[in-house]
């Protein structure tokens, strides 16, 4: 593909609001994880949850979107003056010429647990006011930050669990190389919920203490909910921008299972190649991979083998759930936006909380932080139903 | 071309369908182009063959009207459905898993089923259909309210000119139980898939070229009564003028619905 450049990005979750908070936690191993204390959860596990969410608003003239998913999104378009560079954009190309592709897993579904306890108790249905199409409908954080940015050009809400928020950037770059946009706003949200709290629990994949990506005694994930965008242009129209590129992506299906990986990392590995056949680049000119890492037993070990088959023995890995914990649909953004931090800040983060790399890991697998120069890093997100992506960042000028 | 509305193109060389009074294409291609009436039966019990017995059990009617409309699309465009990307298109997703799962954990000590929540994912119905077709093609699931059609529409469509790719194109939605129906009311099931391509083949039915039209003030309709309201009462019934324009083998240029007041200008014409 041909670079993209991401003129701007930020992120909001557990490490806080904005690229300075972010980075700031990563480069200070200060993990945004708390023990489970979200709504009445009945649970033994963490979260990365991002504070003052129950106090916020959505701005007056789009109340009707209200709810904890696209008060997290607005947080995130607040964030690093974002919202204004896109408005810039905007003066620039036109609404129309604007795409917003956008990721989520479980959108305001957190709505409709509040309307279900509260079903007239004679005939079941929920309360009046309670407004479905705004908020928990899949589509509806897409419309609001549409909304919210005045944008008119291609939109989508990309859906696919764990993947929805990487894949945003492959669909971007698609509408941009075809020329039906100018430029892209893409990225995705998810909040927490009991949905998904007590769907992982049920699959025995919850952690009870802070996740350990790649440790040997990894014990599971840390849900976490995050917002994240990013805008991207083309190199030569840009007129400033952040010294990062979008460089490839890829995609692939696993076709193995509903809820586990292929245990070899096949589906993975492919979409690892796929990234560097559109990047044009061989394995050994990434300097970092961000990987999925969820410390789950099973991702955290095919993922392993499938880097170790791409890329062999030497090229630095890490994943950074320990801080942030899985985002779900919103990690793909998460890590993209790590992605840039580490590679304007020449910075390779370790796997926080992980005491001991698992020995039957053969990827090389960073414990701690480290300094470094760091021109491209590949990002993994994978999801259930076997959909995975990669994502290359690099550093441009 | 005009810089603001850019087109995109591509081939249809296959159709699945899956409404009331519209089952597969064979017959619903008579009705839609006017030469058979139009009569809204019950659909029949969903049971498509490509899953395996013991799959299908663990499957739910959304999933398998995905893989039902899938299967014909590609078995009329005989395509090699392992090789196609895909892209799944769903207003609502999965509304009995929704429901099942909102009640569940609206209790005190929620016993969520493993199964219903990884069934849950939005790309369920894709899982579905990879494993089923052994495909390890890019997949993209997706939802735009009542323009799901277009929006999966337009993606596969950028799939097939960014890519040079056949893409599988599924629209799928399920009525939601109550009390679900309520706040989104949807009057029947519905399913379309379709296999574009994109050079003309052997199997190639029509030609489409698609642009996003700013402020839409009316959608194509149907001229029947009983298909119109079909239309309008699922989100990727909004498909129907697509598929009644290739079914009459017309030239014409159509507006389905895009997000909130564009359209998507499709002209389509025999290919």
């Amino acid at each position: 593909m041909t670079p993209l450049v991401l003129t701007h990005y930020t992120a909001v979750n557990a490490l806080g609001r904005g690229n300075a908070a972010v980075f700031d936690a990563l480069a200070g191993a200060r993990s945004g994880l708390v023990p489970c204390s979200f709504e009445n959860v009945q649970l033994e596990t963490w979260v990365g949850e991002v504070a003052g969410l129950d106090d916020a608003q959505v701005i007056e003239r789009l109340a009707e979107f209200d709810c904890r998913n696209n008060r997290l999104a607005q947080l995130a378009l607040e964030q690093d003056g974002f919202a204004q560079t896109v408005l810039a954009a905007r003066e620039k190309y036109g609404a129309r010429r604007i795409a917003a592709i956008l990721g989520t897993s479980t959108s305001g579904i957190l709505e409709t647990e509040h309307a279900y306890q509260q079903r007239d108790p004679q005939t079941g249905a929920l309360p009046a006011g309670f407004r479905f199409a705004t908020t928990h409908n899949l589509y509806a954080s897409s419309d609001f930050v549409r909304r919210y940015l005045g944008l008119e050009g291609p939109a989508a809400m990309v859906s696919t669990a764990c993947s929805s928020s990487a894949k945003v950037f492959a669909s971007a770059a698609r509408l941009m190389a075809l020329g039906l946009c100018d430029a892209a706003v893409v990225g995705g949200v998810d909040s927490l919920c009991r949905n998904t709290l007590y769907g992982f629990a049920s699959l025995d994949l919850v952690g009870r203490e802070p996740c350990r990506p790649c440790d040997a005694q990894r014990g599971g994930i840390s849900i976490g909910e995050a917002a994240g965008f990013a805008l991207l242009e083309r190199p030569e129209a840009a007129a400033t921008h952040s010294g990062v590129a979008l460089l490839g992506y890829g995609e692939s299906s696993d076709a193995y299972h509903m809820s586990t990986p292929h245990p070899e990392g096949e589906g993975a590995a492919l979409a690892m190649r796929r990234a560097l056949a559109s990047a044009g680049l061989e394995p050994g000119a990434i300097d970092y991979i961000n990987m999925h890492g969820t410390a789950s037993q099973v991702n955290d070990s095919m993922e392993d083998k499938a880097i170790s088959a791409v890329f062999g023995t030497r090229t630095p890995c890490s994943s950074t759930k320990g801080w942030t914990g899985h985002a779900l649909g919103a990690a793909g953004i998460t890590e993209a936006v790590i992605a840039a931090l580490c590679i304007g800040h020449g910075f390779m983060p370790g796997c926080l909380n992980a005491r001991a790399i698992d020995p039957s890991f053969t990827s090389k697998v960073l414990l701690a932080n480290r300094q470094g120069r760091v021109e491209r890093v590949l990002s993994n997100s994978f999801g259930f139903g076997g959909s995975n992506a990669s994502l290359i960042f690099g550093a441009v000028t | 071309m005009s810089r603001g509305g850019r087109m995109i193109e591509a081939y249809i060389d296959g159709i699945g369908i899956f409404m009331p009074g519209l089952i597969g294409w064979e017959q619903a291609s008579k009705v839609l182009a006017g030469q058979e009436a139009y009569v809204a039966a019950d659909p029949p019990k969903l049971a498509p063959a490509l899953l395996p017995a013991d799959v299908r059990r663990r499957t739910t009617e959304h999933i398998r009207l995905a893989v039902e409309v899938g299967t014909e699309a590609v078995r009329n465009a005989q395509a090699d459905a392992s090789a196609l990307w895909s892209v799944f298109a769903s207003s609502e997703s999965d509304g009995a898993i929704t429901h099942n799962i909102c009640e569940e954990v609206a209790k005190a000590k929620p016993e969520v089923s493993p199964t219903r929540f990884h069934n849950s994912v939005n790309n369920a119905p894709a899982g579905y259909w990879c494993m089923a077709v052994q495909s390890r093609a890019p997949s993209t699931s997706l939802a735009g309210f009542d323009a799901s059609f277009g929006v999966g529409l337009l993606e596969a469509v950028a799939q097939v000119n960014a890519e040079n790719q056949g893409v599988l194109l599924v629209a799928h939605d399920t009525p939601l139980p109550e009390p679900l129906h309520s706040v989104r009311p949807m009057s029947a099931i519905a399913g379309v898939a379709l296999v574009l391509a994109p050079t003309r083949g052997a199997r190639s039915l029509a030609r489409v070229t698609l642009a996003i039209e700013p402020q839409v003030r009316g959608f194509s309709r149907l001229a029947d009564a009983g298909l119109d309201g079909l239309r309008t009462g699922n989100p990727a019934a909004r498909a129907l003028p697509l598929l009644a324009a290739i079914a009459r083998r017309a030239r014409d240029t159509l507006l389905l619905p895009y997000v909130h007041s564009q359209g998507l200008r499709i002209e389509t014409g025999p290919a």
